[in-house]
């Protein structure tokens, strides 16, 4: 009785998977269909595991591995000539304690903000344009793909055209000393927190206009009929319904410019003639001085700060519905 | 233009006409809808219903002509200024704001203050019977709840005329039947002018005083529903109102109710065939197959038929009292 009663329970499972035509004759009974059946059963189980394994061999190597290095790293002692494997936190008491590290961060959140609330007006506007303004189809891809254009050359090259155009003796400052405009050259144009902020809205204006253009065109056309109907005059209209409607574009937006902006160094150091920094640049820096560690350090507070930055985006916004 | 409860208005066509580039989607219609009266507006697909709806809205520019509400030409003036609410096919809420924001958007645009338009909200509502649902999101709703908000969202502007546009086709059937008793009600108690675009026969019958076929960029009649359907005028008209035959004879096109023809009697006669037949409860509908009639139709009394029933394909003599045939414009 207790012997039949533990065979028992696999039995009703393996016999089931036995077509009922094949008689399994003596010997193959208690190995081959069972052998089969459980086979089946943990192919079954593993499939999934093996249909996201590249996805996850991906992340883990070029994701979760290099940042485990860097927090590993952070931790490191260094000198002027080797890196010394260890656990202190020295790296991170003269960053925290250090007022260059506040002054860079306030300065990078400074240019993020400011980057940041110039593209939100001209993607919105140029994404509104594009998508109620622009009646034919064929003229809002045209558009769209112009404004593209720009992203044909590398980012170093349109940072670098806007220098003959804004340097002292650019062709901003002669057209207008010739215009009789001003009589000296301005000085503020070039090498300064103006262009360093140009060269970042300039970079990054189409990451907000393409989410935000998303957003408007899943925007129903009947509701803006129906806000009209309802008395809401060019620009109620925009601030009551297209506005609210296209959070989740200008969210996504906002997260690639800010992103973008906060981890930028080479914008910084090419506009600012080096008179500006970011915290990019800080990191840059130290590791031009093999000072692995606290880079790492740096890398590693950036890394936070720029994730709670999401975060505190993704509370305002639900972009679920876009995805 | 705001009025009050019981206060429709006119609105009046005048060779009203709708071109988008060559092609004319709407004809130089001419229609005057009385005030308080239930208009529906009927037709196929493409006939220009819905265009002339969006132009009476303020939603499509008039090409040419004049459009009258009350007794003003409106052809220029904004969609709120007409004294007119339309409720979309989509019914077009939205879908940031709760019932209540969006029943109160319009009074939000006004500039009334938020505690009082949100409690006129609550109120337009209650009338549609949605007062429990306040809280929700549109997505949060079904069909029929949304349609009802939709509803209270184009009646608290206390409009002269209230534009319909395919409101009852998203709905299943129970639910169709409900919300045309609803609005008969609604406009029985409000009293406004109803204009109402649809594409079924039934609906418009059902609902209309004023039934308008349209085809083609025309009005091909215009009048109550009773009218319509004893005497069309036209052929398209007969066809699309259903339970007619359209029968070419020698002096010209003849219109006869299916209910009025007879198995084996009547003045005029003419042999058939049975193609098909269904059972209806209270009747037999029989598809013949006939000449000089490309689909013929006859509905006869359930207990009659079964007197003497006929199969598919037996041959059966039918006929109809000359009374019964009304001549059809070509």
């Amino acid at each position: 009785m207790t012997a039949t009663a533990t065979h028992a329970p696999p039995d009703p499972a393996v016999s089931g998977l036995v077509p009922s035509g094949q008689a399994p004759t003596g010997h193959t009974r208690t190995t081959k269909p069972g052998g089969g059946a459980v086979r089946a059963r943990r192919w079954r189980r593993l499939a999934p595991y093996l249909q996201a394994a590249p996805l996850t061999v991906t992340l883990v190597l070029f994701l979760l591995i290099p940042i485990l290095t860097i927090l590993v790293v952070s931790f490191w002692d260094y000198d002027s000539v080797r890196v010394i494997p260890d656990f202190v936190l020295t790296n991170y008491t003269e960053l925290l304690t250090s007022p260059v590290t506040w002054k860079t961060y306030l300065n990078t959140l400074k240019f993020a903000g400011l980057t940041w609330a110039i593209t939100l007006v001209i993607g919105f506007t140029v994404a509104y344009f594009l998508a109620f303004h622009v009646q034919s189809t064929v003229w809002q891809m045209v558009l769209f793909l112009v404004c593209t254009i720009p992203f044909w050359t590398s980012n170093i090259i349109r940072m670098i055209s806007w220098i003959p155009f804004l340097g002292r003796n650019g062709l901003l400052n002669s057209t207008l000393i010739a215009a009789g405009v001003i009589d000296q050259p301005l000085e503020f144009l070039l090498f300064s927190d103006f262009s360093v902020v140009l060269a970042y809205v300039h970079l990054n204006a189409l990451f907000m206009v393409v989410p935000i253009f998303n957003s408007m065109m899943r925007i129903d056309r009947a509701l803006v009929e129906a806000a009209r109907d309802a008395g809401a005059k060019g620009w109620q209209v925009v601030w009551n319904v297209i506005l609210p409607l296209s959070k989740p574009g200008i969210a996504i937006g906002s997260i690639f410019v800010v992103t973008l902006v906060m981890g930028d160094f080479i914008t910084v150091r090419l506009m600012s003639g080096g008179q500006s920094a970011s915290i990019g640049l800080m990191i840059a820096n130290e590791i031009s001085l093999l000072q692995y560690p606290a880079a790492a350090a740096n890398a590693v507070i950036l890394l936070a700060v720029v994730l709670l930055m999401v975060a505190a985006m993704l509370r305002v916004v639900d972009i679920r519905k876009e995805l | 233009m705001t009025t009050g409860p019981g206060a429709g208005t006119t609105v009046e066509l005048v060779k009203l006409t709708k071109a988008y580039g060559a092609t004319v989607a709407v004809n130089a219609i001419d229609l005057r809808i009385a005030a308080g009266s239930y208009c529906c507006l009927l037709g196929p697909s493409g006939c220009g219903k819905t265009s002339t709806l969006r132009m009476i809205a303020g939603h499509e520019d008039v090409s040419t002509g004049d459009l009258l509400i009350g007794d003003r030409v409106v052809n220029d003036e904004p969609p709120a200024a007409r004294g007119t609410a339309m409720m979309f096919q989509s019914y077009a809420l939205f879908p940031h704001l709760d019932c209540v924001d969006n029943v109160a958007f319009s009074l939000k645009m006004k500039g009334v203050p938020v505690e009082e338009r949100r409690r006129k909200a609550r109120e337009m509502l209650d009338l549609v019977d949605m007062g429990k649902y306040a809280a929700r999101l549109p997505a949060q709703l079904s069909g029929g709840q949304q349609q009802r908000v939709a509803l209270a969202r184009a009646l608290i502007t206390r409009p002269g005329v209230l534009l319909l546009d395919e409101p009852l086709s998203a709905l299943d059937p129970f639910l169709r039947d409900r919300m045309r008793e609803e609005l008969k009600r609604l406009h029985r108690e409000l009293g406004i002018t109803f204009i109402h675009v649809t594409h079924s026969q039934t609906e418009a019958m059902a609902l209309a005083d004023l039934v308008v076929v349209m085809n083609q960029g025309r009005i091909e009649q215009a009048g109550p529903p009773r009218e319509l359907f004893n005497r069309p005028h036209t052929a398209f008209v007969a066809r699309f109102i259903g339970g007619h035959n359209v029968i070419r004879s020698a002096d010209g096109l003849r219109a006869v109710r299916a209910d009025r023809v007879q198995l084996g009697g009547g003045d005029l006669r003419t042999d058939g065939t049975v193609r098909a037949l269904e059972y209806h409860g209270t009747s037999v509908h029989l598809s013949l197959d006939v000449a000089g009639a490309d689909d013929f139709a006859v509905i006869v009394d359930e207990a009659r038929f079964y007197d003497a029933p006929l199969a598919i394909g037996a041959p059966v003599q039918i006929g109809w009292n000359h009374a019964d045939a009304h001549p059809l414009a070509s």
